[in-house]
């Protein structure tokens, strides 16, 4: 034990003292190179256009950006790295050479989640050792300026303790453009700093270009890079575009909006982020069905009564309301997450575990999704009225600041869908989301049959409920179980009690936070945990009559802030004899 | 909370656990293994921070099994069992147990531990120091899936290595080469980026570092190359050097955390490489729990294409 100190002891030494010289010489460099290296760029291109004709996995061994001496020594196309082993399996999954371009730099996605996920990658030791991380933004800033915003956002944001080395490891790549989205200067200066971070960083000509823009901006974005040359990958390297939500706001715009982007990137290269499909407990909801013999059997119409599937919020909608109104609660939760989460709790078992039989089994289950014929009776939206949320008077939303008073916006839809196939046919699956409702939480709660015949007297079972599994999302990740037992006693009386099982990474700094996971999946080309354009289009065809019906019959009925909802959605569920959880 | 036994027995320190439990008001549990220390009454403490910390991502029954030696031989002679039961805050996410052993009964300490095992939940043996000759013969090794010990922590650390050689049985680790993760991603990401071919290989290290041995010879083992081992002022292990026909691959770690990458005809650059603290070691330890084959192939340094033969 004793013999450990020393190693310990030095490299704290060593963190403390090296900040001063440390900082300053990588940014110099940086600068450096970027001023002279920008004129050979165009050369580059042309060195790489030459070599397109190698083979494909040949041209990859010869980085694109390496000098071309260096690539003779090419070894051959079946080279496989001889200090990976399947048996080794302490090895992470680490990023092969890349970059990531952020357009949107300033915003708040990218200083609260974007930039912390990706200093906590480099903490892990999951990303490559040249990763770059492009800044693109309005801004009148040079490289060192965008590294103090992204030093800022890391200390405050990131989940992993802050270390002043992998801090340096990661602030020599960072570049900054500035500009806008209409400046042919400024994606001129984007393509050369690429090309400048291929030959100083070696990121052999992989990027992934992260659009955190309004989904207005996306067709100029993309058109840019295409014409500036940065969305064709040289041979052997990728190019990859993320785009996050809305992926539309109807059938026909998502359409519009997935040809846009497609004309430039293939389809398979196109990573549209769903946050919640990059948490754990969704990733177990997976695990739990196919890795257990116990669920599966009654996971089904025999045994299943219904499914509720609830995202509830207790935040109103601040300062959204630009992008809120007109938008709603089922266009905003219910056509991604929502219908997310039912794909993968009432999907079939895939017949393996990768993103083309995920699409496949989501993709046919969300086409046998059915609408109830009566919409009237069956879905349900409401908007907030003031009231007393958490302890505190808040306002309604017809009186937050920038919203229409008149506006027929939802903040709170339910609706009722069934799935016609052999295992779900007649088993409702109820989706409802909601602002200002009584607290924070995400979950799906499979509610099972009562029992067919008790052998106990009626007073014994009283209170006994249905068995339910419950799976919670958030914000307190783990899964229920509730189930009847006998209280105590002399006498025979059942009552309902509920196991849990609380998610045991999750509250720890080693599980990784949903935007890590998803931002090395895309760097790794993962597509397993990101939604298809397919399925995006499948889910407006689901929700569209039901948007449709809404904008052409009444308006949202109101409940009060910090309740579970409007009275009609408690009608909802009673027409049919049940009634939702309290979750 | 805390409850402290007296010349007990392991059915009173079960009863307590029970009563610990249903006191701080969570009758289910989900812890996932049992983990036993068998350590001094020196390293107790250590090692118990250091398996508390791992157990906010591997909730665990931690069971501490520490040998005293009474000074005179009266006391010496007279067998007894002294437990300390935690439950709640004080036990990380799951609960610890202290056995302290006087006299005979510690020459029987699995009779101790059998029955505190967690049902049908893995079980993991950690010795801090002093670790048997033979990890999976000893009473406490055999009755656990998992058998971690630490070559560091001996007087003549080859000498350590050579018997783990020799007594390798699957299930064995040591955190001499759960030290080596980070150098070994970084170098198959560096070999990732380069795509050469390796013609030779040097590790660097302070004179008799057993990670340092284990790195040889899985490089040894993988590459195909002699290794050559070259001795610096340390800290630990400061660089490897891979031969190529176009150049060197170098990962220098002069000291402290941050070394310096250089592949062939590119830049150099910073890489964060810091020493890991024993927690962050015994939970990346208990994220697994079959056997590390590739520790069994870098122990011998043979160059083994097919799976090592089990002892």
């Amino acid at each position: 034990m004793s013999e450990e100190l020393p190693e310990a002891a030095a490299g704290e030494a060593a963190v403390t003292d090296t900040p001063a010289t440390g900082e300053a010489k990588p940014a110099k460099r940086a600068r450096k190179t970027a001023g002279t290296s920008g004129p050979d760029a165009p050369d580059q291109g042309a060195r790489e256009a030459q070599g397109a004709t190698k083979g494909k996995k040949a041209a990859a061994g010869a980085a694109p950006a390496a000098k071309p001496q260096s690539a003779a020594p090419v070894p051959a196309a079946d080279w496989a790295n001889p200090l990976r082993d399947p048996r080794d399996r302490r090895l992470p999954r680490i990023a092969g050479p890349s970059g990531l371009v952020i357009f949107g730099v300033t915003g708040d996605l990218s200083r609260k989640k974007l930039m912390p996920a990706v200093y906590d990658l480099a903490n892990r030791g999951l990303l490559p050792p040249g990763f770059s991380l492009v800044g693109f933004a309005r801004r009148d800033w040079e490289d060192q300026d965008f590294a103090q915003v992204v030093h800022e956002a890391v200390k405050e944001h990131a989940r992993t303790p802050f270390r002043e080395e992998v801090w340096q490891q990661l602030s020599e790549g960072m570049r900054f453009i500035p500009g806008d989205f209409d400046d042919d200067t400024a994606f001129k200066q984007l393509k050369d700093a690429v090309d400048e971070l291929d030959a100083s960083r070696g990121t052999s000509g992989n990027y992934a270009f992260y659009l955190s823009v309004p989904p207005k901006f996306f067709p100029k974005v993309v058109q840019q890079l295409k014409k500036h040359g940065l969305a064709d990958a040289p041979e052997g390297a990728w190019r990859r575009a993320v785009i996050e939500k809305p992926f539309g706001h109807d059938l026909a715009s998502a359409c519009d909006l997935n040809a846009i982007v497609h004309e430039v990137f293939e389809p398979d290269q196109v990573f549209r982020i769903d946050h919640y499909l990059g948490k754990e407990t969704v990733q177990n909801i997976l695990a739990l069905r196919f890795a257990n013999q116990m669920y599966e059997p009654i996971w089904n119409r025999s045994y299943v009564d219904h499914v509720q599937i609830t995202m509830a919020e207790d935040i109103g909608i601040g300062g959204r309301a630009g992008y809120y109104d007109g938008i709603g609660a089922a266009r905003d939760v219910i056509q991604n997450h929502l219908l997310q989460l039912l794909a993968l709790t009432a999907m079939e078992e895939p017949a393996s575990f990768d993103a083309e039989s995920l699409l496949t089994e989501k993709l046919k289950v969300l086409r046998a999704v059915r609408l109830p014929e009566d919409l009237g009776r069956h879905t349900v939206r409401g908007q907030y009225a003031g009231g007393w949320q958490g302890g505190a008077q808040v306002r309604g939303y017809l009186e937050e600041d920038g919203i229409d008073p008149a506006s027929t916006t939802d903040t709170y839809a339910a609706i009722k869908l069934e799935i016609d196939n052999r295992r779900w046919a007649g088993v409702p699956f109820y989706l409802r989301t909601g602002k200002r409702l009584g607290r924070r939480v995400t979950e799906i709660a499979v509610v099972f049959q009562r029992a067919p015949h008790s052998p106990f007297d009626s007073t014994a079972t009283e209170e006994l409920g249905e068995n339910a599994i419950v799976v919670r999302v958030q914000p307190d990740e783990g899964m229920t179980v509730r189930f009847g037992s006998k209280v105590p006693g002399t006498s025979m009386e059942i009552r309902d009690v509920s196991m849990d099982f609380a998610y045991g990474e999750s509250f720890t700094e080693s599980s990784p936070e949903a935007y890590e996971r998803l931002i090395l999946d895309v760097l790794l080309g993962d597509a397993n945990l990101f939604p298809r354009h397919q399925e995006v289009e499948e889910s407006w065809r689901i929700l569209d009559p039901v948007e449709e019906y809404w904008a052409t019959h009444g308006r949202p009925a109101q409940y009060a802030s910090g309740s579970w909802g409007p009275e009609e959605a408690d009608e909802m569920l009673a027409r049919d004899g049940r009634s939702w959880r309290r979750p | 909370m805390r409850i402290d036994l007296t010349d007990t027995t392991a059915s009173k320190i079960n009863k307590a656990l029970v009563q610990g439990r249903r006191a701080i008001g969570t009758p289910a549990v989900g812890m996932v293994l049992t983990m036993v220390i068998v350590t001094d009454e020196e390293n107790a403490y250590d090692s118990m921070k250091a398996a508390e910390e791992a157990s906010h991502e591997h909730p665990s029954r931690t069971l501490v099994v520490v040998k005293r030696h009474a000074r005179t031989s009266r006391d010496r002679t007279r067998s007894h069992l002294d437990a300390e039961v935690r439950v709640g805050s004080e036990a990380g996410t799951g609960e610890t147990v202290v056995l302290r052993m006087y006299g005979e009964v510690s020459d029987h300490a699995d009779s101790v531990v059998l029955p505190l095992l967690l049902p049908d939940a893995p079980v993991v043996v950690w010795w801090p120091v002093d670790a048997p000759e033979n990890p999976a013969k000893d009473p406490l090794g055999a009755l656990a899936q998992r058998r971690i010990t630490d070559m560091y922590a001996v007087e003549h650390p080859l000498q350590a290595l050579e018997d783990r050689a020799r007594s390798y049985a699957p299930g064995d680790t040591d955190l001499a080469w759960t030290r080596l993760t980070p150098w070994r991603s970084m170098l198959a990401a560096a070999l990732d980026q380069a795509r050469l071919e390796i013609t030779s290989a040097v590790v660097e290290s302070e004179p008799e570092n057993p990670s340092a041995e284990l790195l040889a010879r899985w490089l040894e083992a993988r590459l195909h190359v002699p290794v050559e081992r070259v001795d610096t002022a340390g800290p630990v292990v400061t660089g490897v050097r891979l031969g190529t026909a176009s150049g060197e691959i170098v990962i220098d770690r002069p000291e402290g955390p941050l070394a310096t990458l250089t592949l062939p005809d590119q830049p150099p650059r910073t890489l964060a490489l810091k020493v890991r603290p024993t927690s962050e070691l015994i939970a990346e330890e208990l994220r697994r729990l079959d056997a590390d084959e590739m520790y069994a192939i870098a122990l011998r340094g043979e160059a083994t294409e097919e799976t090592p033969a089990h002892v």
